[in-house]
């Protein structure tokens, strides 16, 4: 069986679980919901089977299980976030549209070679820059939730650090592809460039004011250092650094400093001060209490959850008990309705994903296509990481979404790059003879 | 470069494999915790979508459900028809203020989360059928007209009353004045913190018949009594001289009227007419430790029995800087103040209406209940309450003994007021000073059956911050409460 047709029998057996998580939520949920939901999952098969053709005309041997993962996750995200909101349901169904269109026309752009990117490595690393910056630009950058993560254009609303995300990670695979051998010797001079790259997420993390991007992309760099020079030494100085930089940033700046508390003590049994109200109170109903209501909500699906559409998000008056549900605390929405069981089903794909991505990385002949794919693949896990992290009180919580899954245009359209430019590796390691 | 590759691909997979140890730590070890932390928000919500077993007694509901859309489910909200009547011991269930009462106490049957084997089976089909979970029903053992019999007596002053079946224990009567509409929790809390009522602090949602704490009074002499008869020291022949006071440590402690001394009494007098110096001059003989250890029998000491939370009842004995306090010698009490009720004694209500049923059921303390039966949704006995003794306090012979001093009393005494046509009635008063003048908390403590039969109930009053004397005001409230509980007997 080709890769391709392999492909084509998951997507249906994905379009199926489609069908079966709206059918419940419909169920569940009738008096609210209409009986349209009951064509997402038609509606999916269709989209991804697009998808499929795509992929048959332009990378017919690449991995034939990332596409049906993709789908699996969009599903699962489209199906909670339908459960929560269907008008928002609507919205990321769109994205995913668009984010299938971004996904065909990178396929197609880059379909013969798309090594020719490293010619553009620099190109990549000041527009990564840029984007990143963006936010913080007076006038368009936009501050939710604490963090200046968004950029606010009137009518479109995007947060770039998703897209500069890739960016990096196509510069970084060119540029440490060129420097590795120098690298590799550790001669002091030639690490100057990477002091650079430690200052610039210092300053993102000024900045944004948001631990987990910051984190998000100097571990990236870290990762794709360590694949190319193989310096462990390296990765442990950087981390020295990071976390160095990070305690000066955690002294200075009150709000990484008001994270990190929260997530040392979320409860207190004694009134303190909130910064929100400038009055006293106990932590969990003031700084913590969106951390602790996500907890409250991850304990009480317990072992096989309470079922799609039968999950409690709102008090007994109808207001939401959760706030950003569908974005950052998403997975805490699904632990509560998918139980321990879903949620490690949804884990388990991630990894998955994870896995197949590393193997592309293994695959890959040359050295900028292998520290692509694996820079790719690392910093979809360690997003994945640090947003459940967050959730459930492993690492300080930060507001980035949860690949595929999250509510929000920019993260599923970046995403989906991502996935097309893994399945261009692959391709290309597969086809060799052949 | 593959082999760090493949060390980046475990690092990147170690990473996943965290979360999935969070993930399983939160949702199982950590759960329980979580969902018994009082803002668990999301907790109090879910508990709304189980339609909780209904509370009944004897026909009538005490507490049922009412189903309101809220976000496209179906959440259930508790009515309580009978209002103020019950509302102690059947407590609330809200989302605003979590639970109390059996609400709080037999939350796990009323919604069917408790771990019998048929229920988990009940449920977990209910789940899969997609259908609401339904919990059990309480049903109680009180007498509904006996507890309006009460409030109504009580007139709205601050006080209790406990009525217990003495063969069974079976809670007959739990009236604490003032009571609250606890379907005012929900929304309207404010009107309950605005209840008036003539004492302070007036805390209506307080159960004084199982946590109100009062100095006994006299009534704690049913204590003494029944030890000086156990030590075999004493009979109700025993004969004492009374001058009017007692001394103890070179003190004189008066009786209740100073002026007029009774002289050469025995001690069926001596309880009649409630002389202190004779019961001073046998705590003196007996010593406090004995009475500690006689009123341990009783059941002081412990949480009464009974079905509601723990921190809704209170544990009755000598009290020492807030603490129960069990003396290891006998200095460290004035055993003459303690044995005719003074000294940092405290009782609660339902402790002497006990000690009155011990007394009644020849010396046997059965352990109050309220619940008789859990039911579940398909008409099946999930648990029944089968009484139980508590323990023996008192011999058979000794309990006679007090019961007929105690008929004198009402006979001929202090608490002739609570006497009943048609019924044998024998009772205690008290009347405990509490430092200020006209503010005495007091007592009647009581049991009575037909006529010449064997005695049926036990019935415990306490008024706070009265003017008056247990005599006076306590018995006519127990004997209206006698008549609803016993009204063949009245009509006889």
């Amino acid at each position: 069986m080709s890769e391709r047709t392999r492909e084509l029998f998951n997507l249906v057996a994905v379009g199926l679980l489609t069908a079966i998580g709206f059918a419940s939520v419909y169920i569940a949920r009738s008096s609210e919901v209409s009986s349209e939901s009951l064509t997402y999952g038609a509606f999916f098969l269709a989209l991804y089977l697009a998808a499929h053709l795509v992929a048959r005309m332009t990378v017919p041997y690449a991995d034939p299980y990332l596409l049906p993962m993709t789908a699996l996750l969009t599903a699962v995200g489209v199906t909670i976030i339908y459960r929560l909101d269907p008008d928002d349901a609507g919205r990321q169904s769109l994205w995913v549209v668009i984010g299938v269109g971004v996904f065909a026309l990178t396929l197609f752009w880059l379909r013969r070679d798309y090594r020719v990117l490293e010619s553009y490595k620099y190109l990549f690393g000041i527009a990564s820059i840029v984007l990143l910056l963006l936010p913080a630009l007076p006038g368009i950058g936009k501050t939710v939730n604490g963090a200046r993560l968004w950029v606010d254009l009137g009518p479109v609303q995007f947060q770039p650090g998703e897209l500069a995300k890739i960016f990096l990670i196509v510069f970084l695979a060119g540029y440490l592809r060129e420097k590795r051998e120098v690298l590799a010797q550790g001669r002091l001079k030639d690490l100057g460039p990477l002091l650079v790259i430690w200052g610039a997420a210092m300053l993102v993390l000024v900045q944004t004011r948001d631990l987990g991007s910051a984190l998000l992309y100097f571990g990236i760099f870290l990762a794709m250092l360590y694949v190319a020079t193989g310096r462990v030494l390296y990765v442990a100085g950087g981390l020295v650094l990071f976390f160095g930089g990070a305690a000066v940033v955690y002294n200075a700046v009150t709000h990484v400093q008001e994270r990190v508390t929260i997530w040392l003590h979320p409860w207190t049994t004694e009134p303190v001060f909130c910064a929100q109200t400038g009055g006293e109170a106990l932590r969990q109903d003031c700084g913590s209490f969106q951390l602790v209501k996500s907890l409250y909500s991850i304990a009480n699906g317990g072992f096989g959850g309470t079922g799609l559409g039968r999950g409690t998000f709102t008090t007994t008056s109808g207001d939401p008990i959760i706030p950003y549900l569908n974005t950052d605390f998403v997975y805490s929405a699904l632990a509560q309705e998918l139980g321990l069981i879903g949620a490690c089903g949804l884990l388990l794909v991630y990894m998955l994903f994870v896995t197949r991505g590393m193997r592309i990385s293994l695959l890959a002949q040359d050295g900028f296509s292998k520290l692509l794919a694996a820079g790719l693949t690392f910093g979809f896990a360690l997003q994945t990481f640090i947003i459940v992290g967050g959730v459930l009180r492993v690492i300080p919580l930060t507001g980035i979404t949860l690949p595929f899954v999250s509510y929000g245009g920019s993260s599923v359209v970046a995403n989906f790059v991502l996935l097309a430019l893994l399945l261009l590796v692959s391709n290309r390691a597969n086809a060799v003879g052949r | 470069m593959n082999r760090q590759i493949t060390r980046l691909a475990v690092m990147g997979l170690a990473l996943m494999i965290a979360l999935v140890v969070a993930t399983t730590y939160w949702q199982t070890w950590a759960a329980a915790g979580l969902a018994d932390r009082q803002d668990n928000a999301i907790e109090r919500v879910a508990q709304f979508t189980i339609r909780r077993g209904e509370i009944t007694n004897r026909g009538r509901v005490l507490a049922r459900n009412k189903p309101r859309k809220v976000g496209g489910r179906t959440l259930y909200f508790r009515r309580y028809p009978q209002g103020k009547l019950t509302a102690h011991i059947v407590g609330y269930s809200t989302a605003e203020r979590s639970r109390a009462g059996l609400e709080r106490s037999l939350n796990d049957y009323l919604t069917a989360s408790n771990s019998n084997l048929s229920t988990v089976l009940d449920r977990t089909l209910d789940r899969l059928r997609g259908g609401t979970v339904t919990g059990n029903d309480l049903r109680l053992t009180m007498n509904l007209r006996a507890q309006q019999a009460a409030y109504d007596a009580l007139a709205g002053r601050c006080g209790a009353v406990v009525a217990l079946e003495v063969k069974t224990g079976k809670l007959l009567v739990a009236a604490s004045s003032p009571s609250y509409n606890p379907n005012l929790v929900e929304g309207k809390f404010d009107l309950i913190n605005r209840i008036q009522a003539p004492c302070r602090p007036v805390a209506a949602l307080y159960n004084r018949a199982t946590k109100g704490l009062y100095a006994p009074g006299s009534t704690f002499k049913l204590v003494t009594l029944s030890a000086a008869l156990e030590s075999g020291k004493f009979t109700p022949e025993s004969t004492f001289y009374d001058p009017g006071y007692c001394e103890v440590y070179g003190k004189r402690v008066n009786n209740y009227d100073t002026t007029s001394p009774f002289g050469r009494v025995n001690l069926v007098q001596g309880l009649q007419y409630s002389i202190n110096s004779v019961f001073c001059n046998i705590g003196k003989a007996l010593g406090a430790k004995a009475i500690v250890a006689q009123s341990k029998k009783f059941g002081f000491y412990e949480l009464p029995p009974l079905e509601t939370p723990a921190d809704e009842r209170a544990p009755s004995g000598l009290y020492k800087g807030g603490h129960l306090f069990d003396p290891k010698q006998n200095f460290e009490v004035d055993p003459g103040r303690y044995a005719f009720g003074q000294e940092r004694n405290l009782v609660t209500p339902i402790q002497m209406a006990m000690v009155a049923a011990g007394l009644a059921n020849d010396g046997v303390v059965m352990e109050p209940y309220v619940v008789d039966r859990i039911v579940a949704p398909n008409g099946r006995i999930v648990r029944l309450t089968r009484p139980h003794e508590l323990r023996r306090a008192v011999s058979s012979d000794t309990a006679a003994k007090v019961r007929d001093m105690m008929i004198r009393v009402v006979q001929g005494g202090t608490g002739t007021a609570a006497q009943v046509s048609g019924l044998t009635v024998g009772g205690k008063t008290g009347t405990a000073e509490t430092g200020i003048r006209g503010s005495n908390t007091v007592w009647f403590v009581c049991f009575a059956g037909p006529e010449g039969g064997e005695p049926e109930v036990a019935v415990a009053v306490v008024v706070e911050q009265q003017n008056s004397t247990g005599g006076e005001t306590a018995a006519p409230i127990a004997q209206d409460v006698l008549q609803a509980l016993l009204p063949s007997g009245a009509n006889s």
